[in-house]
């Protein structure tokens, strides 16, 4: 398969990153082998097998609806780049 | 000209009452206090590991089995992948493939008559966290504040078939899902305070024609009132835009409730760009019917059966049925004065009247219980035995509603007491006749409507304690005596 560099701009664009020209072409040579390496699977025979969604075949994980101490505002806002006395600083959102 | 058909599908998002958030042991209610109620794994920080509530997926169930929806038995989460500073993982966790329920219906009942509005499905989701406006900020240009106390809080989705024909369709199916979903006790269900809510997808087509219009998404709806409105309002905008030529654009608007307009947010261009995939850290969930059962045997009874045993086994009028079974707390109050030997009828109009009344005047919750139903049905009868009439009852229920006192309580600390004593009247009928002779004359000069005013005098002189009835035999005697 192979990645365009309007697929990279296009998932650039999804992830909200910005990327040079060298990087772009960079990215979708990577990408492409990355894909390739998947694409592997896809020489095997799977009729008949049910796709894998968790590693392990457990089912039902639930807890009770009890409470539990949050954490500490701080230690919450502590790795923020950018903050307030109370909330995450972002740019500027625009609804 | 073409007469044009509205095609309404909603989407309504429900806050679920439990306790703590659907992945994590933080508080799910409402603070008004930024990031207190967050912690790694509602932050979606690396590593952190979400485990599923319990009470989440049981409420989930106990409203789709009020909603008559096909429970799965077996169903799963995914991942819904957009960028946005409410969403701190980028991602939402959500059920994309098999969601808990499918299926179901909601009946409605509006002016044109009764229909059955299918629903798509119902699937359980994580709730976003909430974005404040700041004034500095990055660059100094002013930014958004995130607080995450919300992230993660537990949200059913309740997905309807395109199948709503009007705005005003519309409206009642809004207010029937919210009336079932209070009676499951899933949700506080209020529009205002955003713990339901609802989106219109609106589109417009000419009338017979199979094929749907390009339809528009209208959120930001805050009443049932306002998703009357807005439904109306975009209908008609489709409407002159493909009457003057134009086409319906596929977009997102705001409802701009005080102007009555919505604007464009975003167009959905990237709508199929979520990339979902199954939620890794999630096992799925597996529901066996015993199970399903059980959890469907703890709903009440709904309103719909309500309504039809009240109609049926106590005559109550179809109307007073449908405003009392609307809300589950009058449905309960209603049900319970009667359990304890109230007139039907005479509850009914007390609960419609007084309790409607007091509770939109004082805005409490109906859910407080202001009034027990042990007070009323005490009320009601204090009146049928002629120990006080209905003007001092209205009083000593306005008393109970804010104090919770009994009603003898209340009577006894007013001095209530309804003179029904011929004698004690007589005295105040004869002064009322004495102090009023232009109504003596209107009376005897054939204006027999006078003998309401005397018999207000009446009232007044014994500062509300007269027995009305009485006042009026004794001064209808004297009068017919002064003939
Ligand atoms: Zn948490």
């Amino acid at each position: 398969m192979t990645i365009t560099i309007e697929t990279v701009q296009h998932i650039a664009h999804l992830a909200k990153l910005q990327l040079s020209e060298t990087e772009m072409f960079r990215l979708a040579d990577e990408m492409e082998k990355i894909v390739g390496f998947a694409d592997k699977l896809s020489e095997l025979d799977i009729e008949g097998v049910k796709p894998t969604t968790h590693a392990v075949a457990v089912q039902n994980v639930l807890r009770d609806d009890e409470l539990k101490p949050s954490y500490d505002r701080e230690k919450i806002l502590q790795n923020a780049p950018e903050r307030d006395a109370a909330c995450f600083l972002v740019p500027k959102v625009v609804e | 000209m073409t007469t044009y058909e509205i095609v309404v599908g909603i989407e309504c998002h429900v806050e679920l009452k439990t306790k703590t958030k659907l992945f994590c042991g933080c508080a799910a209610e409402f603070s008004d206090d930024p990031n207190r109620r967050v912690c790694p794994v509602c932050l979606a920080l690396p590593g952190a590991l979400p485990v599923v509530n319990r009470q989440a997926i049981e409420y989930a169930v106990k409203a789709a089995l009020a909603l008559h929806c096909e429970v799965q038995p077996f169903s799963r989460f995914d991942r819904k992948n957009y960028y946005y500073p409410d969403l701190p993982g980028a991602y939402q966790i959500t059920q994309m493939f098999h969601p808990i329920a499918k299926g179901g219906y909601v009946d409605i009942e509006t002016t044109k008559g009764s229909r059955r509005i299918r629903l798509n499905r119902i699937h359980v989701e994580a709730d976003a966290g909430k974005l404040l406006h700041a004034s500095g900020g990055i660059g100094g240009a002013g930014g958004t504040l995130a607080d995450d106390n919300r992230a993660s809080t537990p949200l059913i989705e309740i997905v309807s078939e395109p199948d709503l024909r009007s705005a005003e369709e519309a409206r009642v199916y809004g207010e029937k899902l919210r009336t079932i979903l209070e009676y499951a006790g899933v949700s506080d269900v209020k529009m205002e305070q955003g713990s339901m809510r609802c989106d219109a997808n609106v589109s417009v087509r000419p009338k017979g024609d199979p094929v749907l219009g390009t339809r528009a998404e209208i959120k930001n709806v805050n009443s049932f009132k306002a998703l009357e409105r807005a439904v109306n309002y975009e209908a008609d905008r489709q409407i002159d835009l493909i009457e003057d030529g134009g086409s319906v654009v596929q977009e997102t608007r705001g409802w701009d409730d005080e102007k009555g307009v919505s604007i464009s947010m975003r167009l959905k261009e990237n709508a199929h760009d979520y990339r979902y995939f199954p939620e890794p850290d999630l096992p799925p969930i597996l529901l066996d019917p015993e199970r399903i059962k059980g959890i469907g045997l703890t709903l009440p009874e709904m309103p719909e059966d309500r309504k039809s045993r009240w109609i049926k086994e106590l005559n109550l009028p179809a109307c007073d049925s449908e405003q009392i079974a609307s809300s589950r707390f009058s449905a309960e109050l209603f049900d319970r004065t009667v359990a304890l030997g109230a007139d039907p009828k005479t509850a009914a109009n007390w609960i419609m009247g007084e309790w409607t009344r007091c509770v939109r005047v004082k805005g409490i919750g109906m859910e407080t219980e202001p009034v027990k139903a042990e007070h009323l049905a005490a009320l009601l009868g204090q009146v049928s035995a002629g120990k006080i009439n209905n003007k001092q009852a209205k009083e000593v229920f306005e008393e109970m509603f804010d104090t919770g006192e009994a009603p003898e309580q209340i009577i006894q600390r007013k001095g209530m007491v309804q003179v029904s004593d011929t004698g004690a009247l007589d005295a105040i009928v004869q002064q009322v006749l004495a102090d009023h002779p232009k109504s003596v004359e209107d009376y005897r000069n054939g204006r027999t409507q006078a003998i309401g005013f005397l018999v207000g005098q009446v009232m007044k002189a014994s500062k509300g304690q007269a027995n009305p009835g009485l006042a009026n035999q004794l001064l209808a005697a004297a009068l017919e005596a002064m003939k």
